[in-house]
């Protein structure tokens, strides 16, 4: 039971609102004493694990060209071609990102979108300026909430997509958990089983999608 | 052939050219603390696998340190005016998207290429390779016709570095606890706990339980891969296949997604989170999860039912 305490700490520390890198390592350190490690045992296991999951800081290298490009004004062409298409509402834009970046994730191209490289110089630009196209009153709170959308899209795209492929690390673990218990199943079988939440998480996000459009249509009309 | 190597070699040349870049930024009253950070990260991408287990321990707490004490922040200002971001988007416009849909269509491109034609890059980490290789072409492209200042990149991809801040390491630091969390033992224990609240003889008790608790403990770990096994092995097998003769198919592939449910709830789960709230500039840290937990709750309602009229 003692070894709990590291998740007492978190959570205390994300309410309390302290540096989350400090919290982390607190209760890294608070969990591997109560369960009687010594202290050199903890900093090595969490340096060998931060060396192993490197690769999960790595997206950073796309900076440079988003950089570039926001220098010389890619989110304001991303908004101006957004004014130009007649037919592209804020609803319209995020759904067609959402069933995009779900069939990506299914085919297995998880890492070709994400919050670096397409929502932040693209997609939130774009929703802004479909919401703005709308109603020209928006405000900063709306903003923040339409922008908010943009990278909730991108999330549920990719949470309920991925699962869909054979060959993802989800499948892969649940297969090899499943064979030592001595079951053994095909990822296809695993796969198939992931369509039907995937539908349902569409139809629900696309669904709040339509009902933003028209909160950040009708507070403008009001004001 | 190429392996993620060469991606981890330009990671750490990029961070290494920001913290020099953020050293003589002189309007960065913290400069010398975010030259520091991005400097030990550069140290840690180039030269992580030859400092050993311990090592890289040091060089996190020292990554802890810094930023608990504060000593990261950003320069204020430096943006590129609105009306001559607005001109050069006019000039530029569509050349500006071609060039952001290089980095998508390499990484598609590759991902596809290096599977299937093998021996040119590591089949594993086919995705990555194509995305650091995506980088470099659109940077070339970019440079070539924009013909920016050379800097220009370097200093701009370090502002928006800047503008995250430490949360930029939060991933990884806590895919690490977990690790530590894995070696204490912490999920056999949250498992008997949750294992031990289901009311005996109830399908639909276990049932919900095994749903809720993978949404509960994934909100707690920030990942589903950590609530898996330990959920599996407290309810999952035991209760729902062994006991009601669940189809273990459904009752694995349907959990996970009951976890990534919880997954769209937590500022644990920090790189779908909190770094998204931190890039796209929202005064609310926890925005995205707001905006999330409308799509959350109901999905995994959808979920655990799917369970219940699938698995059975």
């Amino acid at each position: 039971m003692l070894v709990l305490i590291g998740i007492v700490i978190i959570i205390a520390g994300f309410l309390l609102r302290f540096n989350p890198l400090l919290v982390i390592m607190a209760s890294a350190l608070a969990t591997g004493l109560a369960a009687g490690l010594d202290v050199t045992a903890i900093i090595a296991a969490f340096g060998k694990a931060f060396n192993d999951t490197r690769y999960v800081s790595i997206v950073w290298i796309v900076l440079p060209v988003i950089g570039l490009l926001e220098a010389y004004g890619l989110q304001q062409h991303a908004r101006s071609l957004i004014d130009r298409m007649k037919g592209a509402t804020l609803g319209r834009l995020l759904t067609s990102y959402l069933i995009l970046r779900q069939a990506m994730a299914a085919v297995g191209l998880t890492s070709v979108a994400g919050h670096p490289q397409t929502v932040r110089p693209l997609v939130a630009p774009m929703a802004e300026a479909a919401a703005e196209a709308a109603n020209p009153a928006l405000t900063d709170d709306q903003r923040e909430e339409v922008k908010a959308f943009a990278a909730a899209t991108d999330n549920v795209g990719l949470f309920f997509g991925e699962d869909i492929f054979l060959a993802i690390g989800s499948i892969l673990l649940m297969k090899g958990l499943l064979e030592t218990y001595g079951y053994v199943i095909e990822p296809l079988h695993l796969s198939l089983w992931a369509i039907p939440t995937a539908i349902a998480a569409f139809l629900i996000h696309a669904f709040r999608l339509r009902r933003l459009e028209r909160r950040m249509k009708s507070r403008g009309a009001g004001a | 052939m190429i392996t993620l190597g060469f991606v981890y070699v330009l990671a750490g040349l990029a961070f290494a050219l920001f913290a020099i870049l953020g050293i003589a930024d002189r309007t960065n009253p913290k400069r010398f603390g975010n030259a520091a950070f991005w400097g030990l990260l550069a140290l840690s991408m180039l030269g992580g696998d030859r400092l050993g287990d311990f090592g890289n321990g040091l060089l996190v707490l020292a990554l802890v340190a810094i930023a608990g004490a504060g000593q990261i922040g950003r320069a204020p200002g430096g943006d590129v005016a609105p009306d001559v971001q607005a001109a050069r988007a006019a000039a530029h416009g569509h050349f500006l998207l071609l060039v952001a849909l290089i980095i998508p269509a390499v990484a598609l491109a590759g991902t596809f290429l290096f599977k299937y034609v093998p021996g040119l890059a590591d089949p594993k980490q086919a995705t990555l390779i194509s995305l650091g290789i995506g980088v470099l072409i659109a940077l070339g492209v970019g440079m070539a016709r924009l013909k920016p200042p050379l800097l220009l990149p370097a200093q701009q991809g370090r502002r928006l570095l800047d503008a995250v801040g430490w949360a930029a390491i939060l991933p990884q630091m806590l895919a690490s606890l977990g690790a530590v969390f894995a070696l204490a033992g912490v999920g056999e224990v949250v498992g008997t706990l949750i294992g031990s609240a289901i009311p005996q003889g109830s399908l639909f008790g276990a049932v919900l339980a095994f749903g809720l608790g993978m949404a509960f403990f994934t909100m707690v770990m920030g990942n589903a891969f950590a609530a898996f096994p330990v959920m599996m092995a407290a309810v999952g097998l035991p209760l729902l296949i062994k006991h009601y003769h669940g189809d273990p198919a459904v009752v694995a592939a349907i959990g996970m997604l009951a976890g990534f449910c919880g997954t769209l709830m937590t500022p644990m789960a920090a790189n779908f989170n909190l770094v998204p709230a931190a890039l796209l500039d929202l005064k609310n840290p926890y925005g995205v999860i707001k905006a999330q937990i409308g799509t959350a709750l109901p999905l995994l309602t959808v979920n655990i039912v799917f369970l219940w009229l699938f698995a059975f």
